[in-house]
């Protein structure tokens, strides 16, 4: 999305306003000092710091298929959907169901309704059965992610169209809450484990099937595992926002609602079409979740949420290339932090990102400038 | 109680009768009838603030009035969803233009196409109609709309609207921020697309323009039509000529 710079005839020469060059400088000074940091790291410990760095960015993807979630429905109505960690986590538990459970579960607040689907696997079941465990366990928690996505549009925000800003916020507030519980009351408030299907065989590095060298396990089966299946949802998101009708739809409201009206496009629909989205992608992160990383619990979505979060704003809100870039610099942000800094300070170095993004950057990486300041 | 005018006895294609919108508690149409009949050029004049714009936003759906009732083609629109209102042929270009800014100029008359099939030959032929009436979008065609010029973006605005093969088309302020050169273009495009066979609505505040194109013209005061009538007379008309025409 780059801006063509039209000639203007009248050349108009300003200096650049203190705050400005202060900006220039303070920026530089950071990006000066993480530099010399990881570059010294990477130096240091240069085996370690390839390893550190796919395990940030097999999180980063992660991170970017949550954070795709808050950025569409942003782009579209300007709310920051708080709900829509807690979509992921409900798609991470019913991964959890299908796994260890062989049933697709529908929790209501007080029973569960299992739908046998004899899904159950583990490390040791057959690539067959492995297989058919993933395909079903994508297929019903982006169908379950979409639905509930879907339905809390329709009692929650939709009926609030029009009012003032603050409304659908707190009304996203409470669903967080609200998804928790249901998150809680299905599966406990420990950490849960899930079955392990994706074995930690390690493709590059030491003792590597497919390049042995060094004396770390740089690159797994289970990095692979997310590559392959965030890869293909990102280029079918792109496909759909460029070339589909509801994509369109999409671009021409989130650009001018009263404009896409006019053309003819249900508004309505389309806002409700972008949360379903939001809510599938969530749906295809949870499912990638549970196999990277083995163990959820119902607050997963508060803390996952708050970095996608961060990583939609850092990229710039609204942007979808923007999403999937913060995601994988928080993700390697938070890589390197745990790797070469200290694990216990990673959320508070993420959100002084966020917080300096917010001062100096508020339209993000890729964020677009417009005249109205955004 | 309606004051049905006459229409140049062609059939009657938009009608409204006594209709009452709002903004919140804001009352901006205190009871609006005007029609256009097919083939018809109609102007609808008057002061900043007097509610054109309104009239032709409760047209089109997006502002839908509380009372009286708008019908299309003797189908009543008034509480229809606008893109309903759009798949029924009535076109606007709105006020402000309100192209689509991060997309290309190419990418703004498709949107001006979209309820229709873009396989069909009819899409290619507006789309190279559009381009004879504006070559400027032509060569600007792969650029973001964002980036144009107000004028330029004036004409991607007339164009989209023209892209959905309108049965009625709404122009609000078309000659808006255009060189006087370009003003007078303008106007002779307002004519053409009528000629080819699309009848207009026309908001504008070049009067003296707006009633040389038109067949019939209405002059509006804040939220109620004050004048109305056939645009010849509307243009010699005393009241019109003090107040509009900026004679004395
Ligand atoms: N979104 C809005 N909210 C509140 N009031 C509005 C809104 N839009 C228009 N109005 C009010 O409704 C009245 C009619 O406005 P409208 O835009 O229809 O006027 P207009 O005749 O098109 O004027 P202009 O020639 O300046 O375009 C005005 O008093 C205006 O202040
Ligand atoms: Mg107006």
């Amino acid at each position: 999305m780059t801006e063509t710079s039209v000639p203007s005839p009248v050349v108009v020469h300003r200096r650049p306003a203190v705050s400005d060059r202060l900006r220039w400088i303070f920026g530089a000074l950071i990006l000066l000092g993480l530099g010399y940091w990881l570059i010294s790291a990477a130096v240091d410990e240069p085996e370690r710091f390839a390893q550190v760095t796919v395990i940030g960015l097999s999180n980063g993807m992660i991170y970017a298929l949550v954070a795709l979630g808050y950025t569409l429905v942003y782009g579209i109505i300007e709310l920051i959907n708080f709900a829509h960690g807690d979509i992921f986590m409900l798609g991470t538990l019913q991964t959890q169901s299908i796994f260890a459970d062989g049933s697709l579960q529908i929790p209501l607040l007080f029973f569960v309704i299992s739908v046998p689907l004899g899904t159950a696997a583990t490390v040791s079941s057959s690539g067959l059965e492995k297989t058919y465990a993933i395909a079903m366990a994508l297929t019903v928690s982006v169908v379950f992610c979409l639905a509930i996505n879907a339905a809390i549009e329709r009692i929650g925000y939709k009926p609030l169209r029009g009012q003032p800003r603050l409304a659908p916020l707190i009304t996203a507030i409470g669903f967080s809450f609200i998804l928790q519980g249901i998150g809680l009351s299905w599966k406990g408030e420990g950490r849960i484990a899930i079955p392990q299907l994706i074995p930690d065989t390690v493709l590059i590095g030491e003792g590597g099937t497919l390049l042995d060298f060094g004396s770390f396990p740089y690159y797994t089966v289970r990095d692979l595992m997310v590559l392959l299946i965030t890869a293909p949802v990102l280029i079918a998101l792109t496909l759909l926002i460029q070339r589909s009708k509801p994509g369109k739809a999409m671009r021409a409201t989130a650009q001018d609602r009263d404009a896409a009206a006019m053309m003819g496009i249900s508004v309505d629909r389309t806002i409700s079409f972008t949360f379903a989205l939001g809510g599938a992608i969530a749906g295809a992160g949870g499912v990638v979740y549970a196999l990277y990383v083995g163990t959820t619990y119902f607050q997963l979505g508060f803390r996952l949420g708050l970095i996608a979060f961060t990583s939609a704003v850092l990229g710039g809100i609204g942007n979808l290339s923007g999403a999937v870039l913060g995601g994988v610099l928080i993700g390697l942000v938070a890589a390197y932090n745990d790797g070469f800094g200290d694990a216990r300070w990673t959320y508070t170095v993420i959100f002084t990102i966020l917080i300096l993004i917010l001062v100096f950057r508020p339209s993000g990486l890729l964020g677009e400038r417009t005249p109205e300041g955004q | 109680m309606s004051e049905q005018a006459a229409t140049g006895g062609s059939n009657l294609l938009l009608e409204l009768d006594d209709i009452h919108t709002y903004y919140g508690s804001i009352h901006a149409l205190k009871g609006i009838s005007l029609n256009v009949g097919e083939g018809e050029i109609v102007t609808l004049i008057g002061a900043n603030g007097a509610g054109k714009s309104t009239t032709l936003r409760s047209v089109n759906g997006l502002n839908h009035p509380r009372r009286g009732t708008i019908r299309f083609r003797g189908e009543d629109i008034t509480t229809k969803p606008a893109h309903e209102i759009v798949k029924m042929g009535v076109s606007q270009s709105p006020e402000g233009r309100h192209v689509f800014p991060r997309m290309s100029v190419h990418e703004n008359l498709e949107m001006g196409a979209y309820h229709r099939d873009k396989r069909k030959p009819e899409y290619k032929e507006d789309l190279e109609r559009v381009f004879t009436l504006f070559p400027r979008l032509k060569e600007r065609e792969s650029q973001k709309a964002g980036t144009l010029s107000g004028g330029e973006q004036q004409m991607l605005a007339m164009g989209r609207a023209l892209m959905a093969r309108p049965s009625l088309l709404l122009l609000d302020e078309p000659s808006m921020g255009l060189a006087p050169i370009f003003v007078e273009r303008i106007f002779e495009i307002v004519v053409e697309i009528n000629r080819q066979g699309t009848p207009v609505l026309l908001v504008e505040q070049n009067a003296l323009m707006a009633l040389d194109v038109a067949t019939r013209g209405y002059v509006m005061e804040t939220g109620h039509i004050a004048l109305e009538g056939p645009a010849g007379e509307l243009k010699t008309n005393e009241q019109v000529r003090k107040t509009y025409l900026g004679e004395d």
